[in-house]
């Protein structure tokens, strides 16, 4: 099972970009885990400094905005 | 080219609605038509525009821009690149942290982050549009200047101290540089859905902007900011100024306020210091990076935006005037 991380300190833009993930895969059917980091310490950890970020199974694979509904896809579907 | 909002406008009200030019319900209801089409087509065409062009600067790149730079080149990065980088303001508190870490001085990040909301590329090339390129030039040098002073006055002092223990302690991973799908059809794809996300952000502000401005312009008398807000009353710019802090709106809805007070005739170091304590200063990010900066740092940070502002409206009407 994939494990997604939304990097965010809980502004708007990462309440969005967690609901977009559960959405998507909820609609390919896949079977996703996904945790909010919102702890300051824990997002820049990960090296990312403008959020929201998003971390798939321990790799950054985006960072600083809402990612767009295709792209989700793609990570779902990797 | 901007002439077919003015020419939409006449359409629209003078003709279709049939409104008196010389009545202040039609002045006020043709400024609102004119600025309303002009603001919103720009922010469209600026955003989805510079959208196309988003892989090109995010705060991970400015700030490996920034890194090992002498402190000097570093303050001139910092405000330029503060203008030019968008960023979604929640993620000032990160980013901070991330240039401290990074070893970049106090200062400079502190001047980022002032230039950053006082000046954006959006809110620029609007502004050039609707109010000719010469105070354009000028607000974005007092701008510029502003974030520079502040930041050498923040490393002159040595404020390190006012800045919270925990943030020294956080430890900086692999800055993670994600690469965005750099094809057309991406990039299309993404300007697009910038644009849907700033406009729904600011666009109440635009509109409450745009309203205000139509208001002042139908119906506030000419006389009246003669009389209490020329240059020669000297309480004019700090009284515009001390209006200005409380009150909060994005770079982009100040300027059709801004708009109507400079063609009612005050002076333009009034009107850009009325913008710049609009803009520049907002309770959230305040409440924001207290989670950074104690408060003897917010206080001082306060102070000196307030002393800028009004000495930057000092001083333009004093050249300029």
């Amino acid at each position: 099972m994939k494990t997604f991380k939304v990097l965010g300190t809980g502004c708007k833009n990462c309440t969005t970009t967690t609901k977009l993930i559960e959405e998507k895969s909820r609609s390919l059917g896949i079977e996703v885990q996904i945790e909010k980091v919102t702890d300051l310490a824990d997002i820049l950890g990960h090296g990312v400094m403008s959020t929201p970020g998003v971390v798939l199974d321990g790799q950054v694979i985006h960072a600083g905005s809402v990612p767009s509904g295709s792209q989700v896809e793609q990570w779902l579907k990797q | 080219m901007l002439e077919i909002f003015t020419v939409l406008a006449d359409t629209v009200v003078w003709g279709w609605f049939g409104m008196a030019r010389e009545s202040a319900l039609g002045q006020a209801v043709h400024f609102f038509v004119e600025d309303t089409s002009k603001i919103f087509v720009l922010l469209v065409v600026i955003v989805f525009v510079m959208g196309l062009f988003r892989s090109m600067l995010s705060p991970e790149k400015v700030r490996t821009l920034i890194i090992g730079k002498s402190r000097g080149l570093g303050y001139l990065l910092a405000v330029v690149l503060g203008a030019i980088t968008p960023f979604c303001s929640c993620s000032s508190v990160p980013l901070f942290i991330g240039f401290l870490e990074g070893g970049i001085p106090l200062g400079v990040t502190m001047a980022f982050l002032i230039t950053s909301p006082l000046v954006n590329e959006v809110a620029v090339v609007i502004l050039g549009a609707v109010m000719g390129w010469q105070m354009t030039l000028v607000y974005v040098a007092a701008g510029m200047g502003i974030g520079i002073l502040g930041g050498i006055l923040i490393d002159r002092f040595h404020l390190e101290r006012w800045v919270e223990e925990y943030v020294w302690k956080i430890q900086l991973g692999q800055m993670a540089l994600t690469e965005a799908d750099g094809s057309w059809h991406a990039r299309i794809a993404y300007a697009w859905g910038e644009v849907g996300s700033i406009v729904r952000r600011i666009w109440l502000y635009v509109v409450l902007g745009i309203a205000i401005g139509a208001g002042l312009h139908g119906y506030v008398p000419q006389e009246l900011f003669l009389r209490y807000a020329s240059a020669e009353n000297p309480l004019a710019v700090p009284i515009a100024v001390l209006m200005g802090l409380p009150l909060y709106s994005n770079a982009t809805g100040i300027i059709p306020v801004a708009e109507a007070l400079m063609a009612k005739g005050v002076p333009m170091g009034t009107v850009i210091a009325f913008m710049m304590s609009v803009v520049g200063v907002s309770i959230p990010e305040f409440v924001m990076l207290r989670k950074v900066l104690k408060p003897q740092m917010l206080l001082f940070f306060a102070v000196f935006l307030t002393v800028s502002f009004i000495m930057v409206g000092y001083l333009l009407n004093g050249v300029l005037g």
